[in-house]
């Protein structure tokens, strides 16, 4: 754990970037689950044990109806989720519980987050102790009143970058970002891989040129191998489903298991 | 930088590209796409031979005889029923293969409720030689039987969606996951006035022909414009498609009227014009039917083209500046009037166009209707039947 980890009045981006320095691994590790699955205790206790493993930073998906960016297994823990009628307030609460221990970047569809106006959501958020939002369906076009909103209650709103962005786009990307990019390494939705894509090395590379943020890559990573790959190109390495179906077989024990793994294939 | 010669994305607030950064420079392609092949003689003229050759274009204006008698006043009824695949929802799926082709797209996806716009989709990527995948609520499925046969029989792959309530949102969902995966080889042939821009754009253009040619018509037939145009509205293209001529001309009444299912007390319609917020789905900022908490909620409609929680962005614009009306007709009105007008007039309507009729069933007033039939109701006996209405 990092000093400014710890104090609340920084803010979002310095805690974030705080976190990468002092990962002591090849790249920082940042698991991702959903918030509430497979129930609210067990949640609570896969994100403390991701942490006890080794996860520098921790991205908490707020369930949502329409998952649009979501393959099936992000999908169904979100629908399993809402099922059991777990609320954004209940995916705050967690955030509460762990952003003490690490920087959470809460991942969060537009609708959610725009609902009662960007400011609403980004000081409630704010107040869990989250260090930003990630909003997979709100692209640089239409997100500036949301990242005003962030900067103003002190949290960063991550961009994500596609194979598929434009130089030019993500030239203004690069300028306005705040905290990480989040390279989706593919095209495509959430979910493991056999392979990591071809294309990877080129599109990080495409982001540093346009961007002196450190650079995350999530999206289809899933073994140690992988992240072990990723991370001779990356500054941070993003694992969701593999993380989530975890915690869905097996709860906090297999959570552990699975971040452990990973921890270890990026110590230096 | 957006550059003069580019489509509107918003409509007031509502509008707008909410979907991830990967399909970003699709739909910028989609749009210059657009905007090129609209104003290509060579693409309108071959758009314009399969609408009237191969289609049926243009669709009569039927004066409804023994109907006006029961309301009382003149009822003009568009027939898009008599269009190939029996709806408008074929004028958008030719349209739109026709550009995918222009693209050098092979591969089509579309999804589909009713199941009248993925049978429309398969059989222009049939007519066009192109691979067709139709996203479907397996609840629709079972709903709309003959229409999956269809599908099948015209060489598309119907994909079943077990998500959610089984119904459209979940299929356009599907659909949307589909196309973020395989945007380089596919073009997604999105079938209403929704979804990120420029498709509700794009949509509109493709049907508008339904009231450009209504307007004609009546103007030949009465010498005089209608005092009110009628359409149903689940996403809002037969809608949109038939209001757009008649927007500039104010003393025209537009109303829409929406799924109110079981009832808009009970909480279990299809009406996000009439009683739903704000708020995101399918890319677009528009009316919404949603919880507190911003989750999207099911809609509830007898009609599976109407049974959708969200509404064109273009719609809930004209609501707001006042210039189109919306509200809901119940599931059992709708069925009343289903009967009525196979009774009355030997046409048997599709279950959402039979929302429109509803209305002018039950609404007195102005001198004369014109109402868009958007389709036939084949596809429907099944579900009548079992409800014995």
């Amino acid at each position: 754990m990092t000093a400014s980890a710890t104090n609340s009045r920084a803010s979002g981006a310095d805690r974030i970037a705080a976190a990468f320095a002092a990962s002591g691994k090849r790249a920082a590790l940042m698991p991702y689950l959903m918030g509430g699955h497979p129930d609210l205790d067990s949640s609570r206790a896969c994100l403390h044990a991701a942490v006890d493993a080794g996860a520098d930073l921790i991205e908490l998906g707020i369930p949502f109806s329409d998952p649009l960016a979501d393959g099936p297994v992000i999908h169904a823990a979100g629908t399993q989720a809402l099922q059991a009628g777990i609320k954004p307030a209940d995916a705050f609460a967690l955030c509460r519980a762990i952003a003490e221990r690490v920087p959470v970047l809460l991942m969060v569809y537009a609708n959610l987050v725009l609902v009662h106006g960007g400011e609403d959501f980004s000081r409630r958020a704010a107040e869990a102790g989250a260090a930003g939002l990630i909003v997979p369906d709100l692209p640089h076009e239409e997100a500036e009143t949301v990242r005003r909103a962030c900067k103003a209650a002190g949290l960063a709103l991550i961009p994500l970058v596609a194979p598929t962005t434009t130089d030019l786009l993500l030239k203004q990307i690069g300028a306005d970002a705040n905290g990480f990019v989040y390279a989706v390494s593919l095209v495509g939705t959430t979910g493991e891989r056999g392979e990591l894509p071809p294309g990877l090395a080129e599109l990080v590379g495409r982001i540093r040129a346009a961007t002196e943020m450190p650079v995350a890559v999530g999206f289809g990573i899933s073994t140690a191998e992988q992240a072990r790959a990723v991370a001779e190109l990356a500054d941070g390495v993003i694992v969701g489903s593999r993380v989530v179906r975890a915690a869905g077989e097996g709860g906090a024990a297999d959570v552990r298991e699975v971040v452990a793994d990973l921890a270890a294939a990026l110590s230096l | 930088m957006r550059d003069a010669e580019s489509l509107p994305r918003r409509f007031g607030d509502y509008g707008g590209r909410y979907v991830p950064e990967t399909l970003i420079p699709a739909l910028d392609a989609l749009e210059r796409e657009w905007l090129a092949a609209r104003d290509d003689p060579g693409f309108e003229h071959d758009l314009d031979r399969l609408l009237r050759d191969y289609a049926g274009r243009p669709t009569p204006l039927y004066l409804a005889e023994r109907l006006s008698e029961e309301c009382g006043r003149p009822v003009y009824l568009k027939r898009e029923d008599l269009m190939h695949t029996g709806s408008h929802k074929v004028n958008n799926a030719l349209g739109q293969t026709l550009l995918a082709k222009r693209m050098g797209k092979q591969r089509v996806i579309a999804e589909t409720g009713a199941g009248q716009h993925g049978v429309a989709t398969a059989t222009a990527c049939a007519l066009m030689g192109l691979e067709c995948h139709v996203y479907m609520g397996t609840e629709d499925m079972r709903r709309q039987k003959p229409n999956v046969e269809r599908m099948r029989l015209l060489g598309a792959e119907v994909v079943p969606v077990e998500s959610g309530a089984r119904t459209l949102k979940e299929a356009v969902s599907a659909a949307i996951r589909d196309w973020v995966t395989n945007v380089a080889t596919t073009h997604y042939v999105i079938g209403s006035a929704v979804g990120p821009a420029p498709y509700p754009v794009l949509v509109r253009d493709l049907q508008r022909t339904i009231g450009d040619e209504a307007r004609a018509q009546l103007l030949e037939a009465e010498g005089r414009l209608p005092d009110r145009v009628i359409a149903c509205v689940g996403g809002g293209s037969n809608s949109i498609g038939m209001f757009t001529a008649f927007v500039e001309d104010p003393g025209v009444e537009l109303i829409g009227v929406e799924a109110g299912g079981e009832g808009i007390e009970t909480g279990r319609h299809g009406a996000p014009l009439t009683v739903g917020a704000k708020g995101i789905l399918h890319g677009a900022y528009s009316a919404v039917l949603q919880d507190d908490d911003g989750q999207v909620v099911e809609a509830h409609s007898v009609s599976a083209g109407l049974d959708y929680p969200g509404s064109g962005p273009e719609h809930a614009w004209l609501r707001d500046s006042g210039r189109a009306r919306y509200l809901a007709v119940t599931d059992d009105e709708a069925l009343t009037a289903f009967r009525k007008l196979a009774e009355l007039e030997g046409i048997i309507p599709a279950l959402e166009s039979a929302h429109a009729l509803a209305w002018v069933l039950a609404n007195p007033g102005g001198e004369l209707d014109a109402v868009c039939l958007s389709g036939r109701g084949d596809k429907d006996l099944t579900e009548v039947l079992e409800r014995g209405a």
